[in-house]
């Protein structure tokens, strides 16, 4: 499957649209990761732990849209867009969207 | 008498060493962070990054993939307490400028990473997400999340 977040794949060609799909996933911090967060507040730094969890939170979400993307039976998914938006204090949820399409080889010009 | 001078030393005590802690660890950390990121910039820096949508004509490109970067950087007490004070007369926010800045220079310096590791040097049709996390007290920010993807490819 290839994933692009370009309205173009280089090299093919588009030959079938095949719609919108989407994963999402909410995460919540544990209690550890929220401890360990409150003393990074008074020196600053990177929060790893929080950091761990998005990039586990995107591959997870990104997993569920290719699921969908082979279910419609496309071989690429373009355009893909990630948002990010907070529930409540405890939780936030990570969304990634995309175009389902069919590509194909560009076909090769005549000598 | 003596009870009452102890409570006056914690409670105005306690903030101001947090206060000392978060100018003096929290601008150290911030100080070395801009020289790391500095310096892994210079080494990225003959990927072409580009948010444009389409290629310009004529461009020979290999397959391309996602490549992602993210980054959550914590505020520290002394930022929050000048943006606090910030909040009452209003105006730039610099200590928090500086933070968001960090944060997304860190989360594409990760996203050229990926993309040197796969041997491109183009990323294209680059986004950048921001948001805040929320803090243990009410209304005050607790970090800056920021997630930068594009599409990588190699240019011939």
């Amino acid at each position: 499957m290839i994933v692009l977040n370009t309205e173009f794949v280089p090299g093919k060609r588009v030959v079938e649209v095949k719609g919108l799909v989407q994963g999402n996933t909410v995460r919540a911090k544990h209690v550890g990761r929220d401890i360990a967060a409150s003393f990074k507040n008074i020196f600053g730094g990177e929060l790893k732990g929080y950091t761990e969890l998005l990039i586990e939170s995107r591959r997870e979400a990104t997993q569920r849209m290719i699921a969908q993307a082979q279910q419609l039976g496309a071989n690429a998914v373009v355009n893909v867009r990630f948002a990010t938006s907070s529930i409540t204090a405890g939780a936030a949820e990570l969304y990634v969207y995309g175009t389902a399409v069919v590509v194909e080889d560009e076909p090769q010009p005549l000598e | 008498m003596d009870e009452g001078i102890i409570n006056i030393l914690i409670v105005v005590g306690i903030p101001l060493g947090l206060l000392a802690a978060g100018l003096l660890i929290g601008g150290a950390v911030e100080r070395a962070h801009l020289r790391h990121l500095d310096r892994r910039e210079q080494e990225l820096s003959g990927i072409l990054v580009s948010d444009l949508r389409w290629l310009p004509a004529g461009w020979e490109v290999s397959a391309g993939h996602l490549v992602v970067g993210e980054a959550v950087i914590a505020t520290d007490y002394f930022k929050v307490f000048v943006a606090g004070i910030r909040n009452l007369f209003g105006g730039r926010v610099r200590s928090y400028e500086t933070l968001v800045d960090r944060a997304r220079r860190e989360a594409i310096v990760r996203m050229l990473d990926e993309a040197s590791a796969a041997g491109c040097n183009v990323v294209w049709s680059v986004r950048i997400e921001t948001s805040t996390i929320q803090g243990k007290q009410q209304g005050k920010s607790g970090g800056i999340e920021v997630m930068a993807y594009g599409t990588a490819m190699r240019a011939v």
